[in-house]
């Protein structure tokens, strides 16, 4: 294992980051007071408590995924991406580094950065509404867990796309509606039960159920399938990352 | 420059890559090299230079053959054997935003190797970067980035390094300097294999010489044998009186007439069995010419080359 080359690239994408450090934090810091200014405050006020929990704080699980889901892709997508983009890519090919180096390299930063930025997040959030978490550790645990899953989906992302609209595309077309269909602002147990079927094949359901059990011991199915779909997802990605180093695919011409 | 003997310690075997598409750009390219020398690989645009160095280095996934770095095979045993490798590409791929100390550091660590400022210390000065070492790479002439791509390359110590036409857009003075800079590493047991277009290069610095030409080499030979075995030879002979045309009992010799009738170059091979030069001249002299001096010119490297690819495409 070449440990310091994943401490190489895991240095240098943090050092991107602290770059453009302003724009990193300000700009879902920003969007998330919007949610909770007009959903939580003007929308929410008209809106029951669902379950004995308050709207304003229903939302907050919802809203950290969101972010949280498009700052893991949009990050690891990027940061793969752009090497291949200007050409520097040549040198993790030509260095003494197996794929799972450069994708912990990678997927690491990424999600630090992503988990930063959800706990940023919720504790902007604490600003706006009242809320004790249930289960702390589950809690950090899906957190965590949430972060390295869509790096790692978004690591792929950026080794597929061969132009910027592609790098753009799933996270505008994929992870934003299945985050807004999975639930992030409402129960899917409020929809008619054909949709709360269909719902059941969003994998960000899942995602979404279980991070709200761990604030509010409420789910919308039980949270030993909320872990064992992200495990699932995890494991996916990863063995599609296996086979893309075998092969070369979009790297090795 | 006499050659130590010594084992290859790159050895590359049967080496063909077909691109997607079925382009063949390398067709069973064979090729040694020793430990300690430097190779200069010679070949016209699109030739296949590039594509043998990234099949080397794990660029490209090479369609056929083997390659050997110090014993370690590139694919199976590919940690091993990219450890010993540095690599400048033929395109500046810099990081714009990345400073360059950063760079050089990030490439170290990439080949897991301990931090070691004062190495890379060593290495900004020698390529006269230290002072730029806290600049932002887009800050640098293209000059100088190529030189930080030559210091990235080094930062890891490695013992075989590729250079893949270093002196690309580099002025002659810097040039100048890039040859100290890989003398210097040869001095230090470095193995070198560059690229290169301009063919005073490769005879200025390289032990030999590879030809390749259509994705196969043409052949590769000590650089003073290869100058010896394709060199020709140019007779200038000055004559006193001018002639009109070369007269017709000379007219087989191939003589070609220059400085208004005033001379008659002829042209001869080193190797070959006789050089027909005791009887041109005594033909000359019967043909009622007189000389007034002779002199012999060896045809450069370049001459050289543009003959050898020019054989290559007359051959069907
Ligand atoms: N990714 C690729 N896909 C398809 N063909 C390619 C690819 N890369 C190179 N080629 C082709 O392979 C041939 C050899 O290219 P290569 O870059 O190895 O040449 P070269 O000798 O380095 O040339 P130059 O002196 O111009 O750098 C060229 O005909 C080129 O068009
Ligand atoms: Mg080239």
């Amino acid at each position: 294992m070449n440990l310091r080359a994943i401490a190489a690239i895991y240095r240098f994408e943090m050092g991107r980051t602290f770059r453009t450090l302003g724009q990193s934090v300000l700009s879902p810091v920003l969007t998330t007071s919007l949610y909770f200014v007009v959903f939580g405050t003007a929308i929410g006020s008209r809106i029951d408590e669902i379950d004995g929990v308050s709207y304003g704080a229903f939302i907050v699980p919802g809203l950290i995924m969101l972010t949280v889901l498009q700052q893991a892709v949009s990050n690891a997508s990027f940061g793969i991406y752009f090497p291949k983009f200007i050409g520097t890519i040549y040198e993790l090919l030509s260095a003494p580094v197996s794929f799972l180096e450069v994708t912990a390299g990678y997927v690491l930063a990424a999600a630090t950065k992503a988990l930063a930025i959800g706990l940023i997040i919720l504790g902007t959030s604490f600003l706006f509404v009242e809320i004790t978490i249930q289960h702390p550790v589950w809690m950090a645990a899906f957190l965590v867990l949430t972060c390295l899953t869509f790096a790692l989906f978004g690591f792929i992302i950026g080794i597929w796309a061969q132009n910027f609209e592609q790098l753009q595309l799933v996270p505008l077309l994929v992870i934003t509606p299945l985050v807004f269909l999975g639930g992030a602002f409402y129960s899917i147990t409020m929809l008619p039960d054909a949709w709360q079927a269909i719902s059941l094949f969003n994998p960000v359901v899942y995602l979404i159920s279980g991070f709200r059990w761990a604030f509010f011991g409420l789910a919308d199915v039980p949270v030993g399938w909320s872990l064992v779909a992200i495990s699932g997802f995890l494991l996916v990605c990863l063995a599609v990352i296996a086979w893309i180093f075998r092969t070369g695919w979009r790297l090795r011409p | 420059m006499p050659q130590p003997m010594s084992r290859p310690i790159l050895s590359v075997d049967g080496l063909s890559k077909v691109y997607e598409g079925g382009f063949t750009a390398l067709d069973a390219v064979s090729l040694e090299i020793r430990e300690g020398e430097i190779l200069a690989l010679l070949g016209p645009n699109g030739a296949g230079k590039t594509t043998l160095i990234g099949s080397v280095c794990g660029l490209i996934q090479p369609s056929g053959g083997r390659v050997l770095v110090d014993g370690h095979d590139t694919l199976t045993d590919y940690r091993a054997a990219r450890r010993l490798i540095g690599l400048v590409p033929q395109e500046i791929n810099l990081e714009p935003f990345e400073k360059v100390i950063s760079t050089v550091r990030f490439s170290r660590g990439l080949f897991g190797k301990r931090r070691n400022e004062a190495l890379i210390e060593r290495i900004l000065r020698q390529l006269s970067l230290w002072d730029k070492r806290d600049s932002p790479i887009r800050a640098l002439s293209g000059g100088m980035k190529r030189r930080v791509l030559i210091a990235k390359a080094l930062a890891h110590e490695p013992r075989i390094l590729f250079l893949d036409e270093p002196s690309a857009g580099v002025d002659v003075e810097l040039r100048r300097d890039m040859w100290e800079v890989v003398r210097n590493l040869k001095r230090d047991g470095v193995t070198i294999i560059l690229t290169t277009h301009y063919l005073e290069e490769a005879e200025a610095m390289a032990d030999r010489i590879g030809v390749i030409n259509k994705g196969q080499i043409l052949l590769v030979e000590d650089k003073d044998a290869l100058m010896k075995r394709l060199g020709k030879k140019e007779l200038v002979i000055e004559l006193r009186e001018p002639v009109p045309a070369v007269p017709e009992a000379l007219r087989h010799y191939g003589l070609r007439p220059t400085g208004n009738g005033h001379r008659l170059v002829y042209t001869y091979d080193t190797h070959g069995e006789r050089t027909g030069i005791t009887r041109l001249l005594a033909d000359i002299q019967a043909a009622g010419l007189h000389l007034c001096d002779v002199e012999t010119r060896e045809s450069t490297l370049e001459e050289i080359f543009v003959d050898l690819v020019a054989e290559e495409r007359a051959a069907p």
